[in-house]
């Protein structure tokens, strides 16, 4: 982990409400691993205070980049932040996903929404290539398609009104995927806490092995503010772990759902 | 030019030092921030059994603020002297052992337990955690609890004692008069203020304790005004810390009183600002020609 002010390369609108941040970060782009994420201190936003986690999406060379969207206080600001700003980074942070090895499960990726930005170093550092999954509301949330076909994965789209790919959820279409295919695969997912939720079960149902990227609000985002626990299994009971250290990518056995509600 | 300050006898090589629950166990932070540059470092609350916390969301950013209500997490004294002390160990700057028990005979438990591992440099005894059901801070807002806290500690340990006040009291310096009255060797002014926020969209509290403590940057000028009040009523140092982000938030709290100064939430979102107020502390002292810090401490001027 390294601490680097860096300067925009780039920032612009990908679709709707989606951008895509390019940074110099020559101390911290070639430590990334598939999964980990960036914790950017936005400089111009005054009142609040924090630093935002991002995955960090693609690395190349001394650059990295994030692919965002816009929801908040925070990514409003840096939207409209232009190249040769600076932000304050730190990563590479977290405990990121398992590369599959060649002779390994074939890797099964699904994502929700700007979950896509988690999969794609993964999907290019993994010698065997797959299927991705990827689900949003409307067309606008179908991302980086186009890119993750270009490392030769294969790339099915489900939205949920219909506007784009299959119609419905990315879970039905991963379902109908499993049922005709299951054993020998091992899923990787990123997205809204539901979406993982239903992953999880999948996964348990078809008794694959799946990892899951969590998506939690984050404080200091290197294990000290205690803002980004999730419940784990530890022996017959549970125990709060950090998705900014342990996490965020947890094995989906491991998460103990509904212990804290 | 002299930093250095006396907490009790503890000798800090600077007045600047980290605020318990900000900087967990000192190894997190380690590879981006050099602990031997700072004062001395305060863990975060432990109490004799592990605590699991409150559920999430735990935090919730406010204008200029953080309200958390943690609940206390953390690895219990033998989790702590195991995972973590092995690591702490090595430092030179003094370790504070932040502790904290529901029942005044916890307390002093902790207490020698920390005294008999040695090598502690001072016991911050967490008297004002606003988010615990039971403990914390009925013991800070309770004159006569609190008396007997700190000398059930004082009995336990020759450590130095560092009391944790709370700010949700009427006046703050007849519990600062009672701390020191009762044994303790400083004071640290002031945990986090209670305050909530909700949701509109949901109508839901933001945080799923409810309420929580207010830190940061929107809580200073209340710290600094309680510790002025504290300082003009004790003789024992006072450890002043309440959203301070720079060396001028520093030497405020200096002027008003303090001896040292902690950094709280800003480590959280810049884990150089501990060393940064260090660096700005000095080139303070150089420009106004002070040769030593002592010469800042309680030296605002309020008369005419």
């Amino acid at each position: 982990m390294v601490e680097q002010t860096v300067q925009i390369i780039s920032n612009e609108r990908d679709t709707d409400l989606y951008f895509r941040l390019v940074v110099r970060a020559p101390e911290i782009a070639p430590l990334v691993q598939p999964g980990q994420f960036a914790h950017v201190r936005i400089l111009p936003v005054r009142e609040a205070l924090l630093r935002r986690p991002f995955s960090i999406f693609q690395v190349s060379g001394g650059t990295l980049s994030i692919l965002y969207k816009i929801i908040g206080r925070g990514t409003e600001v840096l939207a409209r932040m232009n190249a040769g700003e600076e932000l304050s980074l730190i990563g590479p942070l977290g405990h990121g996903f398992t590369v599959p090895r060649l002779a390994g499960e074939t890797p099964v990726l699904v994502a929700g929404g700007y979950g896509m930005a988690a999969l794609y170093l993964l999907a290019q550092r993994s010698p065997q290539k797959g299927v991705v999954f990827v689900g949003g509301r409307r067309r606008a949330d179908i991302l980086c398609e186009e890119e993750f076909r270009a490392l030769g994965w294969e790339v099915r789209a489900t939205t949920e009104d219909g506007s784009h790919g299959e119609k419905g959820l990315v879970t039905q279409a991963l379902l109908t995927e499993l049922k005709r295919r299951a054993p020998g695969r091992k899923l990787f997912a990123c997205g809204p806490t539901p979406m993982l939720k239903a992953v999880s079960q999948l996964a348990a149902r078809f008794n694959l092995p799946a990892e899951l990227s969590l998506d939690e609000h984050m404080g200091c985002g290197i294990g000290v503010c205690l803002t980004c626990v999730v419940p784990i299994k530890a022996g017959k009971s549970w125990e709060y772990q950090r998705a900014c250290t342990e996490g965020p990518v947890f094995d989906s056995q491991q998460i103990a759902w509904d212990a804290a509600a | 030019m002299n930093l250095s300050v006396k907490i009790g006898r503890l000798t800090l090589q600077n007045p600047v030092t980290v605020a318990s629950g900000t900087f967990g166990y000192g190894i997190e932070y380690s590879q981006l921030v050099d602990l031997n540059q700072l004062g001395a470092l305060a863990v975060k609350g432990l109490r004799l059994e592990p605590v699991r916390g409150n559920p999430t969301p735990r935090t919730v950013e406010v204008t200029s603020g953080l309200i958390n209500a943690i609940g206390l997490q953390g690895p219990g004294v033998d989790g702590f002297i195991r995972n973590y002390w092995p690591f702490l160990k090595e430092f030179k700057v003094p370790t504070f052992i932040n502790i904290w028990g529901t029942t005044v005979q916890e307390y002093a438990e902790v207490a020698r337990r920390f005294d008999a591992l040695g090598g502690v440099g001072a016991l911050e005894l967490n008297v004002s955690c606003p988010n615990l059901k039971a403990g914390g801070a009925q013991f800070g807002t309770d004159l006569n609890l609190l008396s007997r806290v700190v000398a059930a500690c004082r009995k336990a340990t020759k450590l130095p004692l560092i009391t944790k006040l709370s700010p949700n009291v009427v006046s703050i310096a007849p519990y600062a008069k009672a701390a020191e009255a009762a044994g303790s060797d400083a004071l640290s002014i002031m945990n986090s203020f209670p305050a909530m926020a909700i949701d509109i969209q949901t109508r839901r509290p933001s945080l799923a304790n409810v309420t929580g403590g207010l830190t940061g940057p929107c809580i200073k000028p209340i710290a600094l005004k309680l510790v002025w009040e504290a300082a003009k009523a004790v003789s024992i140092p006072i450890i002043g810390m309440g959203g301070i982000q720079s060396a001028a938030d520093a030497i405020e709290f200096l002027m008003a009183g303090a001896t040292a100064v902690a950094v709280g939430t800003a480590n959280f979102y810049e884990p150089q600002t501990a060393l940064q107020v260090i660096a700005g502390l000095r080139q303070f002292m150089q420009q106004k020609g002070i040769r030593d810090v002592r010469q800042l401490i309680g030296s605002v001027q309020t008369g005419k």
